[in-house]
């Protein structure tokens, strides 16, 4: 729990103007590391993913994998960078156990890309985030603290590293402060971070999983009083790890800082923890204390220079950008750019996309992944495209329906079994026997038991009051457990009710 | 058979062809150490039974007979060799067993050598003496009251004083041409880039280059021919063909240096800067030159200002990518770690293994180093440092292209001021310690190959002839000094520099 006083988020900003800034490290889907030959792949035993380079063995030198450069200078060139023509590595110096070389290999002042920006939408209303840099470094081992209440490293009884995370390649993406986002700002900021996470996804470059690291956020968030012509001192929030994490971080964060300045107080700038369970941040440590990194360039490495006509190559080979695609869908599906917001804010553009792609009409797409699976992912809490259905699914239960093989409802239990690992929409119709019953015996006798069950409503029916065929209806369906057409339930019961 | 351990590689090779073994070449080499270094300490590892094994192995290889197969070579001890010990003269790294093999080192197995041992060195290359090494001093062998030079004395001095027949060393600042030119062998600093850094312990890796150190300039290109060329693992690495070396010296030992054009450095050692610079040294230097000139080349004084500065420039320089090179040795991973007794934290077990497996010179350095590049001096010190190696790179262009006249295509010096002082004279004088590189120091700024070869003798004591040369001009460095070398041994009638030391040793003994 956290003993911070906060100001109502309303209130803050009667006194308050929020500027905020991010920092994104974005981990590259390379097969190997930046520098050495080894594997990335996610979830390995530890420290088995090493060697003497990236263990930082005396003696060994870095050579740097031309795959992550290009992947760094293509999401540059996504967000409207300048790429230098001349680049070099930095070592950045600092005593850490999870750095094996005693520095972080970084870029610092000759960055490989510059002055970018990204266009987010909240609301309706455009903000554009400019972009101060997109550089390429190593990511570090990770440490694990054992012996601990908290696994933290105060009270452990030692710490374990694991260097298969050491030397993977990261792409930081840093904006410049953004002003101007006043109450909009904890959206703004997850918005930002949700485009820039499309956008590296639609390069290919990363799998961008929040929740295993592959995207991580710094959020930065000063206060400055309204009118102020200097913008206050801020405090940065490390490691905010899922889209939520951001806004709240960013809300928390003006809550805080407001009550701070209220009581006249200074805000410190330092780096501070976030904690997802109660959405409140804590501090790390702060700047007066900090490190002096002493940069300089790194030379075991030469400098990089990509050729123009390379980086003019990979521009035009750059694929659809998500905003250019939400515009190109919006009119192809015949929708307006709100219900297009919605899509994005729920994730499910590609999906959607893809169920199209596999026949299904985009009304049709679209009223399952914002209806049915969106309630579905919703009471599970998980993210739409971690539903344990594909499109191509989606697109079948769509034709099902609409050859009236299914109807809605037994489309619901279709999907129940598709969920639950049964098989493909046809298969689970098959095996749960859900298709629609035509005019059999079992159908004629469920409509004459239910006019002989019911003989009050019949003779309503009978007597003219066609409204209240209604319930007839219901219980033919209910005796069919849903299976029967309720169209030709009720053709069956005029044919007996009325003809006569 | 004669004495093995005073034949010249070259002369190996022949007896190897001719059926001797390697194991008896081997042996003989590990009966000189088990005889002379518990006086030289030149080595600080010897396995002569993982020695003799392979010596083993390589006699009963198909390439017997050929090439280096069956040659010992020693290795300074900053070159990483996978499963042998590998301290860089360090406390730090006590114990340490590399689980892989540097470039150079594999190259020199693949190449059918056989590994003698380890050489002893300056702390991390950090000296000129040897005396920084955490494992005791060396010395030299042509008067066990001085030192041998450094920081690759344990390897100069094995090899002057027959405990090997060649040796790796590195150079930084002059650690390979210092040693060398201080104990009569011949040593050469490749064109920066033109041999592998991987699997070097690094001092400072914008200088750092491996080289040979061997009894002859044709021995040293053999050696140099080994270990050179392109190597993808070290990204510093030039990707050209080695010039050939071994065939430049054996066409500069036919004497003729007709229409080669040679630039005498006036600041090192010159008129008007000659402060600091042994007469016995500038005698045995201008002699050489002359030498020169009656072989057919044409020789003029090159003033090359900024060579001023280079000692300055370096001593900010190397110590800054030192302080940073050595920020890895913290007790975590490898080697040496103090004070992990469960109630010290990191910071202080970091602290405690650094502060007790570091010796002082390294200390030294690491604090000049950090100090160079804190937040606010950086430009002040590490970026003015690196202008000045702009201009010292400018000189050297302006020496080949000519300027405003024609321009030379080497050029030379004394390779150090003095010959070999003695053990603790300079120890508690950095400067002092610092100026034996005076002349080393700018070819090492400016990634040009440079080559030591004997002059003569000052005082019954080597000294060295620097011949510098553009970059990838390594051939020039052998030519040059094979012709020299060869004119010299001519008039001495010896097979080589070393043989006076031989001599002065069989004269001691007999009026012993």
């Amino acid at each position: 729990m956290s003993s911070d006083r906060l100001v109502d988020f309303d209130e803050v900003l009667t006194r308050y103007e929020p500027v905020i800034g991010l920092e994104t490290h974005v981990e590259l889907g390379t097969a190997s590391k930046m520098f050495c030959g080894c594997s990335t792949t996610f979830g390995a035993e530890p420290n088995t993913q090493t060697c003497p380079v990236c263990l930082g063995l005396p003696g060994s030198l870095p050579v740097a994998n031309e795959v992550g450069i290009e992947s760094t200078i293509r999401i540059g060139l996504a967000l409207g960078c300048r790429i230098a023509t001349w680049s070099r590595f930095a070592r950045k110096n600092y005593f850490y156990p999870d750095i094996p070389k005693g520095f972080q290999t970084t870029q610092y002042d000759e960055p490989l890309c510059t002055a970018g920006h990204l266009d987010v939408e909240v609301d309706g209303e455009i903000y554009r985030v400019e972009i101060e840099r997109v550089h390429l470094e190593e990511d570090t081992g990770k440490n694990l603290h054992v012996g601990g209440a908290t696994g933290r490293i105060h009270g452990a009884d030692h710490s374990l590293i694991d260097y298969n995370r050491a030397g993977i390649p990261l792409v930081e993406i840093v904006t410049r402060p953004i002003p101007g986002a006043g109450a909009k700002a904890p959206e703004v900021a997850r918005a930002y971070v949700n485009e820039l996470r499309e956008i590296v996804r639609a390069l290919g470059v990363s799998d961008v999983k929040m929740e295993q690291g592959s995207l991580r956020c710094d959020v930065n968030v000063s206060l400055a009083p309204i009118g102020s012509l200097e913008w206050g001192t801020r405090s940065e929030t490390k490691n905010v790890n899922s889209l939520r994490s951001v806004e709240r971080a960013v809300r928390y964060e003006m809550r805080r800082q407001a009550a701070v300045l209220d009581e006249d107080g200074r805000v410190v700038q330092e780096t501070r923890h976030f904690h997802e369970d109660t959405g409140s941040t804590s501090p790390g440590r702060s700047k007066e204390e900090a490190t002096d990194y002493r940069y300089f360039p790194e030379p075991d490495l030469v400098p990089v220079a990509p050729d123009e006509e390379w980086v003019e190559k990979l521009a035009a080979a750059l694929p659809e950008l998500p905003a250019a695609r939400r515009t190109r869908l919006s009119e192809e599906w015949g929708i307006a750019p709100t219900e297009m917001a919605w899509l994005v804010n729920a994730g499910a553009v590609e999906l959607v996309s893809d169920t199209v792609a596999a026949g299904a009409t985009p009304t049709d797409a679209r009223k399952w992944w914002l209806g049915e699976l969106a309630r579905r992912a919703n009471d599970a809490g998980v993210e739409l495209a971690e539903l344990a259905v594909t499109p191509a699914q989606v697109a079948e239960l769509v034709a099902l329906v609409g050859a009236g093989t299914i109807n809605d409802q037994l489309a619901r239990q279709a999907l129940d079994g598709v969920l639950a690992g049964e098989g493909d929409p046809a298969a689970v119709v098959q095996s749960r026997g859900l298709a629609v019953m035509g005019e059999s015996d079992e159908l004629v006798a469920a409509v004459d038991a239910a006019i002989e069950g019911n003989p009050d409503v019949a003779d309503k029916v009978r007597g003219g009051k066609v409204a209240a065929i209604g319930a007839l209806v219901g219980a033919v369906m209910k005796a069919t457990r849903g299976k029967a057409d309720a169209a030709t339930v009720k053709r069956m019961l005029e044919e007996r009710l009325t003809a006569g | 058979m004669s004495d093995l351990p005073s034949m010249n590689v070259d002369e190996l090779q022949a007896a190897l062809a001719d059926g001797a073994t390697s194991v008896d070449v081997t042996r003989a080499y590990l009966d000189r150490i088990a005889a002379a270094d518990g006086e030289l300490g030149a080595y600080l590892h010897v396995d002569p039974e993982a020695a003799l094994a392979r010596a083993a192995e390589m006699d009963s290889a198909g390439t017997r007979g050929t090439g280096l197969t069956g040659i010992p070579v020693a290795l300074k001890d900053v070159v990483v060799t996978k499963g042998v010990p590998t301290t860089s003269g360090s406390k730090i790294l006590e114990g340490w067993k590399p689980p892989y093999d540097a470039t150079v080192a594999a190259r020199l197995k693949a190449a059918g050598t056989v590994l003698l041992g380890k050489t002893n060195m300056d702390e991390f290359a950090m000296g000129s003496s040897t005396e920084n090494s955490a494992y005791g001093v060396t010395r030299n062998p042509w008067d066990p009251q001085r030192i041998p030079g450094g920081s690759s004395g344990g390897s100069s001095a094995a090899v002057a004083g027959g405990l090997a027949p060649w040796a790796i060393g590195t150079d930084t600042g002059g650690s390979i041409r210092q040693p060398a030119a201080l104990t009569g062998l011949v040593g050469h600093k490749p064109t920066y880039g033109s041999v592998s850094r991987y699997g070097l312990i690094a001092f400072s890796s914008s200088l750092d280059q491996a080289g040979p150190m061997a009894r002859t300039v044709l021995d040293a290109a053999l050696l140099h021919e080994a270990i050179g060329g392109y190597d993808p693992l070290d990204s510093t690495s030039i990707d050209a063909p080695l010039p050939v070396l071994a065939e430049a010296a054996r066409r500069g030992a036919e004497g003729s240096l007709a229409g080669l054009r040679v630039g005498v450095v006036r600041e090192l050692g010159g008129e008007g800067h000659a402060d600091g610079y042994e007469d016995g040294v500038l005698t045995s230097f201008a002699a050489a030159v002359a030498r020169l000139e009656a072989m057919g080349a044409e020789v003029r004084e090159i003033s090359c200002p900024a060579f001023d500065l280079a000692l300055a420039a370096y001593y900010l320089i190397a110590p800054s990518e030192a302080s940073s090179n050595l920020a890895r040795f913290d007790g975590v991973r490898y080697g040496l770690r103090v004070g992990d007794d469960g109630a010290r934290d990191l910071d202080e077990v970091m602290a405690l293994t650094r502060e007790q497996g570091f010796g002082p010179e390294v200390k030294r350095r690491i604090i000049l180093g950090t100090y160079a590049l804190s937040s606010g001096y950086y430009e002040a010190y590490y970026g003015q440092a690196q202008k000045v190696r702009t201009l010292i790179s400018r000189d050297f262009s302006a020496a080949w292209d000519g300027g405003n006249g024609a321009g030379v295509d080497v050029l030379v010096s004394p390779t150090t001021p003095t010959v070999a002082f003695p053990l603790g004279a300079r120890v508690d004088d950095p400067i002092a310690m610092y100026a034996a590189d005076l002349c080393t120091l700018p070819a090492s700024l400016a990634g040009v190959p440079a080559i030591s070869v004997p002059c003569g003798l000052s005082e019954g004591l080597p000294v060295g002839f620097q011949i510098m040369a553009p970059a990838l001009a390594d051939d020039r460095c052998y030519r040059v000094a094979a012709a020299l070398e060869a004119a010299l041994t001519d008039e001495r009638g010896d097979r080589g520099f070393l043989d006076q030391l031989a001599a002065r040793a069989a004269t001691t003994e007999g009026a012993a």
